[in-house]
């Protein structure tokens, strides 16, 4: 690794004030820090000494736990298609279905990287800052909750736009108010709702490099909480794509068509282990979130009607299907966004949570609320830190009126 | 009778190179090359120079004087000849540096009867440079002339990183104690509170109220223990000190002579022979670390703790308020592979993203940030290890806003730089919080008292 260090060491002057590459200063720093621990050392008056954690290994520690969705998530996009186009369930292959699945996905994972990192850098040099990570994580995000048909070129608008409206002139990472994963997929809903909601986006329809199955065109998929928004009866059935009943088991696991990252609660818990295990994320937000979740859903539930047919589901079915699950664990607990108050996080986590039920059930245009709970949540965040900090001044400014006067 | 206090808040890092207290280190004398005082190291002091270069000066003579009041002096540790006074940028005084000289006596200062009044004894710590050495909040400065402290703390404990409890030397002259409590108590219409640590060997003054602390860093920080006894409110001012000013107080009102001698740490997991050892105050670096056979290269000397302290380097001196001197390696790996990624437990970190709180061994951290500055991005870090009664995260942005209002509602009369310390140290975004909050001080200082 010695060689490597030289090597930088010996090209780095090209890319500093002067030299042949100065306009790529940024990436290059970006680069050099990402493989060496920078040198830059404590400053000569304060602490001297400094905890070894820092924001690559936040974010590259969110990025892990969003791998087990990631990767069920592609297998569950190639099993979507095969059962689509009719295959026994036993018949499917691993991975064959896995492959399929990766090359779905993969060109999303580029172009988000791609077009956010690409923002990213430039702003940072145009700034003559240092590269920040946070694009690391909502460059995974972004096709995780994104319907696996979104056209490619749709992707790369939306998350230009997050990126520069919704971050960049806020400051850049730290400094945003929404969550720019979420704006991404908001903007995708609310520009292009012809193309993004309904039925046809969530099931993979062609086949790539030979793998996987071309669907008849107008094929449509609904997803779980697509089929119980335009249901119309009293005994709600929520079938798969070969009209099968779904059980609950089938949505904890996550082989139901859905957003490729969100299906599967399995995974989302799998990545709360790890986030809560290394403090990353804040246990008081997750929890909060799903008790709302739980209290709406049970008083959904307990007022069940035809016209909002979502109140047929279980508080527990409300929490397995959907972006329920992976909007507690990864949206609401993005520390930027979110309250930044000990007692603050409990509010807002069961406001996003209650109001996700809220949404899916007594709004039969949005099958999904979760995305606006959460956008929600995050505009109402620093109102419910104002309220916790300023409990703590009017405490404080009591204690002075009785010195006072006694 | 002492009242008991717990903190809950907080942490003890566990470093290599803590220091054995040696009762026959302690009695050697010092060698004494040469003494500095550092104005700086006496925030709110306006230096002007009481003497020239090679002017000979008894121990306890003036070498400073306060520009908004005269009387204030900051006094030579040792007697000698003046051997340099070093001016910075616009002529500022750095430091005056003392050398020990043959034919120089001691100041014997006139000690006022126990019926003096307290501007009596307000003038004889001013002119002695006991009056510099004490601190006032709000603004962490030395005090004003016409302050009318609500209550006086006198710290008698150290929690920082490798740092020697002040009492665990022993040898306290209590009637000397009393004296200068019940002088202290001329200067406050309010308590004059002693804190010690739990279990701290430490007799009882008659006059203060004793109060007993948890062990947990930052209980032994005077910002903490104000907190818990009676907070500050806006309009208040207390002042404190330390317990080696209290006791140079108590000796100097019973003998008249001023007492420069520290019980010094010499400390750190880049020495070899960590000691504690009795200095001068301001002592020359090079004093401090003479047992130490070879210095290594590439360390880092920290007059002060790992928290809170200043990088002096091998030509320095032992700065005021520090009687710690801790050495730690600038790097320990200046070719770190994905430093982020690394899972080894001798990494010390607060955050359990790490395996260190596995490590039941002692650490030895280097100097190096650990990573790029970055804005706030996780919540809560500074909650967890600031026991103060305030919102941390919302002050350091109401001062980086430089928000008077703001600031003034969250709190910032009761704070001082050091209150920061730790949470500076855990911050993942690099922060210099301690920084943030001096500058936030001296703004709100200059905005208040014109």
């Amino acid at each position: 690794m010695q060689s490597l260090r030289n090597y930088l060491d010996r090209i780095k002057p090209n890319f500093q004030k002067g030299g042949r590459f100065e306009h790529l200063e940024s990436v290059f720093d970006g680069f050099e820090t990402f493989l060496y621990t920078p040198r830059t050392a404590a400053a000569r008056i304060g602490a001297q000494i400094h905890d070894a954690l820092d924001s690559k290994r936040i974010m590259i520690i969110v990025v892990l736990a969003l791998m087990p969705c990631l990767l069920f998530g592609m297998y569950n996009t190639g099993y979507q298609n095969a059962l689509a186009a009719g295959v026994q369930p036993d018949a499917i292959a691993f991975w064959p279905t896995f492959l399929y699945g990766l090359l779905a996905v993969l060109p999303r994972i580029i172009v988000a990287y791609a077009v956010g990192l690409g923002i990213e850098f430039a702003v940072a040099q145009m700034r003559h800052e240092e590269i920040q990570e946070g694009f690391l994580v909502t460059g995974i995000l972004i096709p995780l909750i994104c319907p696996i048909e979104t056209p490619l070129w749709m992707l790369a608008v939306a998350t230009a736009f997050s990126v520069i409206f919704v971050k960049e002139v806020f400051g850049g990472t730290g400094y945003n108010v929404f969550n720019v994963a979420l704006v991404t997929r908001a903007f995708l809903f609310f520009a292009y709702p012809a193309q993004m909601s309904g039925d046809k986006v969530f099931v993979a329809s062609q086949k790539i490099f030979g793998l996987g199955y071309d669907l008849p065109n107008g094929f449509t998929g609904a997803t779980p909480l697509g089929q119980i928004a335009t249901f119309a009866g009293d005994k709600l059935e929520v079938l798969n794509l070969q009209d099968r009943a779904i059980s609950t088991w089938d949505a904890f696991l996550g082989l139901i068509p859905g957003s490729m990252g969100e299906t599967s609660t399995l995974c989302v818990l799998i990545g709360a282990v790890l986030l809560l295990a290394t403090g990353i994320a804040s246990w008081r937000i997750i929890v909060s979130v799903v008790a709302g979740g739980l209290v709406m859903g049970a008083i959904a539930h307990a007022l069940p009607t035809a016209t909002y047919p979502a109140s047929f589901l279980t508080p527990l079915d409300q929490l397995l299907y959907g972006g329920f699950a992976f909007a507690a664990v990864f949206m609401a607990t993005d520390p930027v966004t979110a309250a930044r108050t000990g007692t603050g996080k409990y509010v807002y986590g069961f406001i996003v949570g209650a109001v996700a039920i809220l949404i899916r059930v007594y709004n039969n245009g949005y099958p999904e609320g979760a995305m606006l709970a959460v956008l929600l949540g995050n505009a109402l965040a620093p109102l419910i830190d104002w309220c916790v900090v300023q409990a703590n001044v009017s405490r404080r400014m009591a204690r002075m009126k009785k010195r006072v006067n006694p | 009778m002492r009242t008991k206090y717990r903190v809950s808040k907080g942490l003890n890092l566990r470093l290599s190179g803590a220091a054995p207290l040696d009762p026959s280190d302690i009695a050697t004398e010092s060698r004494c090359s040469s003494c500095a005082i550092t104005p700086d190291d006496f925030p709110g002091f306006e230096p002007k120079a009481a003497v020239k270069e090679g002017d000979l000066v008894g121990a306890g003579a003036p070498l400073l004087f306060h520009k908004a009041d005269p009387e204030v002096k900051l006094t030579a540790p040792c007697g000698g000849r003046v051997s340099a006074v070093v001016r910075g940028e616009r002529r500022k005084i750095v430091r005056v540096v003392v050398e020990p000289a043959e034919g120089t006596e001691a100041v014997t200062f006139a000690t006022p009867d126990k019926d003096a009044s307290a501007e009596e004894i307000a003038s004889l710590m001013k002119t002695s440079g006991l009056w510099a050495m004490m601190r006032r909040r709000p603004f962490d400065t030395i005090p004003l002339a016409g302050d009318e402290p609500r209550d006086i703390f006198v710290n008698a404990m150290d929690t920082a990183p490798l740092a020697t409890d002040p009492t665990a030397a022993g040898g306290f002259d209590k009637r000397q104690l009393e004296t200068a409590v019940a002088a202290l108590r001329k200067l406050t219409k309010g308590n004059v509170y002693i804190c010690v640590a739990e279990g701290a060997n430490f007799v009882d003054v008659a006059g203060a109220r004793m109060c007993e602390f948890t062990r947990l860093h930052p209980a032994g920080l005077v910002g903490t223990q104000i907190d818990a006894i009676a907070p500050i409110n806006k309009g208040e001012t207390v002042w404190t000190l330390n317990l080696d000013t209290l006791v140079r107080l108590g000796r100097l009102l019973v003998t008249g002579k001023l007492d420069n001698k520290v019980v010094c740490t010499v400390c750190g997991p880049a020495l070899k022979t960590p000691r504690v050892v009795r200095a001068f105050i301001g002592e020359d670096v090079r004093d401090l670390l003479a047992a130490e056979k070879e210095i290594p290269a590439n360390v880092r000397i920290i007059s002060g703790n790992v928290l809170t302290g200043v990088q002096v380097g091998e030509d320095g001196y032992l700065r005021y308020p520090y009687t710690q001197l801790t050495v730690i390696a600038e790097s320990n790996d200046d070719a770190e592979f994905m430093g982020w990624a690394s899972m080894s437990p001798s990494k010390l970190s607060v955050s359990s993203a790490f395996p260190s709180s596995y490590n039941k061994r002692e650490f030895r951290p280097d100097a190096r940030l650990n990573g790029g500055r970055r804005a706030m991005i996780m919540s809560e870090v500074y909650d967890k290890l600031i026991p103060i009664d305030i919102m941390p995260e919302f002050l350091i942005k109401a001062i980086l806003a430089r928000d008077i209002d703001r600031m003034e509602a969250l709190g910032i009369y009761e704070v001082a730089p050091e209150d920061f310390a730790l949470a500076e140290f855990a911050d993942p975004s690099k922060l210099e919080l301690q920084r943030i909050v001096r500058e936030g001080l001296d703004f709100m200082r200059k905005e208040t008292q014109g």
